[in-house]
């Protein structure tokens, strides 16, 4: 792999730390039509339901939460590709909630994604040198040395054979196919990048490269990466800060220190606990086992959403939704959305107080 | 592709068949003047000792001879030869006609149904089972002179280029939704692709999408489908001719040979032996071209 990067564009430039991407109460139903004999619209998918998120400048955010809890559907609401039924996106101040793919054109290349399936995502009848530079031909970017040995550098950037040019996709194995996509990502020198699930779809042995890659990718490009994942490993060593999401709302939002030492939302603990501490020989820590599915988007629950698999739910919990605020005793930043937050602390925060009476499982009702 | 195309030796001499069939088909007058020979004399009936009484070739193997390549047609007399080379003219320029105004349509109708979805989907895939709803043999059948009596009164006689032109109308307008229907499904699947997606997050128009993301990955239906539409129009425009709604005496037509040899082939088996012939090497030449060609385009196929 080369440590060679190419030095971020000549565009204006953002001061880290600036808010990037905003979404505000951003909401996403799927109507579901259905009915006999006329068709109407029955009900909604409520995919994505009023989540406020911030992408800063030059961080990598982290956006983690079970399979169908609207990941997917952020990250296409973010990039454009869904159009929201509510609420607003904006990019570096400019709303472009509603933004036509003309109107959009200026920032478009400045927000890109990564894929999560790397079969799906590279089009099968067009060499690696074309699915390359085709972003660049769209957008009438002429590099200086040519697009060719544009695409060349982006292939030697991601650590691919600049030689494999005029290869097609199967050729490729998925973890060299992923880093395709993420060539094809940089080719426009975005500002942010939505990557969703980027290494879901890989080999174990070859998640750790790509994750690496994106690491050192950010780093050295100073390119803002909303990170998804499912579950809160992948998304430790790489972002600054990470939000937790729950059928389709965001239950918890801190810094990784926040989210991984001080985790105040029970459905953040009961994903923490699914992470295999690796290294401390101590005792493995308690795993908290969520029992019951979850509900459907269709028809969630009322109040908190989170409320028909919490052990600590009440009959609050069932009227009020918690709104995402900081919680007493919760650093600057750090928001949950919790009627009865846990005690800031993990099994694995180093002296810390844990949540007492927990057993192996939970869902059992009155403890802690 | 095209070094993949050259290594398939099955491809390539059905390559050259298909090609010989047209050569022949464009190159007829020339044929005709090398060869000193016209379709419409009728050198039976002009030169005596060609035919015997009861107007059948006196020569041995349908009247084949140095001067009659292929024989003479019974009754008139007629070079069996120039019937053929002109027939296949007449029957290649209406299937190849017809084939690709049906692939255009079949590609702008499928592609845009698949694409859009929604209404327009609907309301097309409603009209292509509307057409398919037809007996298309029938159909064409029952259609073929209605069109006929719409470009000329009844009284009169048809122009044979009407005819031609009308046969094509025919075709297309019922040969084309099977591709359609196929195209579409396959730009409904292809547009969810995470790769349709991808293009657009890099701001890439519809045009460019249907046209350098979807169209590609087109190819081979396309193709496949075309190279068995002209062999199957070749056999329904030669079908129409021989049942007599098609091209009639005098134009030469490859179809319409069948329909004579029908009537001689108890006393002059020869006289079908080189339509029927030439008619099975160009529809198995034709096939295999599709296959080798379908090999030949994808990427992933490995030879
Ligand atoms: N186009 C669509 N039409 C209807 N419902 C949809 C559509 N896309 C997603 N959904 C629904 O929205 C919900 C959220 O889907 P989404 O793909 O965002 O989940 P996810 O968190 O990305 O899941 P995964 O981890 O499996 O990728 C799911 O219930 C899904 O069924
Ligand atoms: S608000 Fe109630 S139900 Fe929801 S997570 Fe907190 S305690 Fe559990
Ligand atoms: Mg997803």
């Amino acid at each position: 792999m080369s440590d060679k990067v190419s030095p971020p564009g000549p565009r204006e430039a953002v001061a880290t730390g600036e808010p990037l991407l905003v979404a505000e109460s951003l909401t996403k139903h799927f109507p579901v039509r259905g009915g006999f004999p006329v068709r109407r619209t029955v009900g909604a998918v409520q995919a994505v339901d009023g989540i406020d998120l911030t992408v800063r400048a030059g961080e990598s955010f982290g956006l983690v939460g079970e399979s169908g809890c609207g990941k997917s559907t952020t990250g296409r609401l973010l990039t454009r590709l869904l159009e929201p039924s509510a609420g607003r996106i904006l990019y570096r101040g400019r709303d472009i909630t509603h933004a036509s793919r003309k109107q959009f054109a200026p920032v478009r290349s400045e927000i890109q994604m990564i894929f999560q399936d790397p079969y799906a995502s590279l089009n099968p009848r067009q060499t690696v040198g074309r699915i390359v530079s085709g972003p660049m031909e769209i957008n009438g970017i002429e590099p200086p040395g040519g697009r060719e040995a544009r695409v060349q550098e982006l292939l030697e950037t991601v650590g691919l054979n600049p030689e494999h040019y005029n290869r097609f996709p199967h050729e490729f194995s998925g973890g060299q196919r992923q880093r395709i996509g993420v060539a094809r990502a940089l080719a426009l020198e975005p500002k942010v990048v939505v990557a969703d699930e980027p290494v879901s779809a890989l080999d174990v042995s070859i998640q750790a490269q790509v994750v690496n890659l994106l690491q050192r990718l950010q780093r050295e490009l100073g390119i803002a990466f909303l990170f998804i994942a499912h579950d809160l490993a992948v998304v430790r060593h790489v972002s600054h800060r990470v939000a937790v999401m729950y059928l389709g709302r965001i239950v918890e939002v801190g810094t990784r220190d926040d989210i991984y030492g001080r985790p105040r939302h029970p459905y953040t603990h009961a994903l923490l606990s699914a992470v295999p501490v690796l290294g401390d020989g101590a005792s493995p820590r308690e795993r908290i086992r969520l029992t019951g599915d979850v509900p459907s988007p269709i028809a969630p629950p009322s109040g908190c959403r989170f409320r028909t698999r919490c052990w600590k739910a009440r009959d609050r919990c069932a009227v009020e939704a918690p709104p995402l605020a900081r919680a007493d005793g919760s650093a600057e930043g750090h928001l949950s959305a919790c009627h009865f937050p846990e005690p800031p602390a993990t099994a694995d925060s180093g002296g810390a107080v844990r949540p007492g009476g927990r057993s192996g499982t939970a869902g059992q009702p009155g403890r802690g | 592709m095209w070094r993949r195309f050259k290594r398939d030796r099955p491809g390539v001499l059905s390559a050259y068949v298909v090609t010989f069939f047209f050569l022949v088909a464009l190159a007829a007058p020339l044929i005709s003047k090398l060869y000193g020979k016209n379709p419409t004399q009728t050198y039976g009936l002009d030169e005596p000792g060609l035919l015997n009484e009861y107007g059948y070739p006196v020569k041995p193997n349908g009247g084949m001879s140095g001067s009659f390549w292929f024989g003479l047609e019974p009754t008139l007399g007629r070079d069996v030869l120039m019937q053929l080379v002109y027939g296949i003219r007449t029957s290649l320029l209406i299937a190849a006609a017809a084939t690709v105004l049906c692939v255009l349509t079949g590609v702008l109708i499928g592609v845009t149904a698949g694409y859009l979805g929604g209404r327009t989907d609907y309301l097309l895939g409603r009209f292509i089972d509307l057409l398919l709803a037809f007996p298309s043999q029938l159909s064409f059948i029952a259609f073929t002179p209605v069109v006929y009596s719409l470009f000329v009164s009844p009284e009169k006689e048809t122009p044979t280029y009407l005819r031609v032109v009308t046969l094509i109308l025919v075709l297309w307008v019922l040969g084309w939704m099977g591709l359609a229907r196929l195209l579409r499904g396959q730009v409904l699947s292809l547009r969810e692709r995470e790769f349709v997606e991808a293009a657009k997050v890099t701001g890439a128009s519809p045009w460019r999408i249907i046209s350098k993301e979807l169209l590609p990955n087109l190819w081979t239906p396309i193709l496949v489908q075309s190279t068995l539409m002209l062999p199957s129009f070749v056999t329904i425009e030669a079908g129409l001719s021989f049942i007599g709604v098609g091209i009639v005496e005098p134009t030469p037509d490859w179809g319409r040979m069948f329909a004579n040899g029908a009537h001689y082939y108890e006393s002059d088996i020869t006289y079908i032996f080189f339509p029927g012939f030439a008619m099975i090497v160009f529809v198995v030449a034709f096939n295999l071209l599709g296959d080798s060609v379908r090999d030949a385009f994808d990427p992933r196929t490995g030879r």
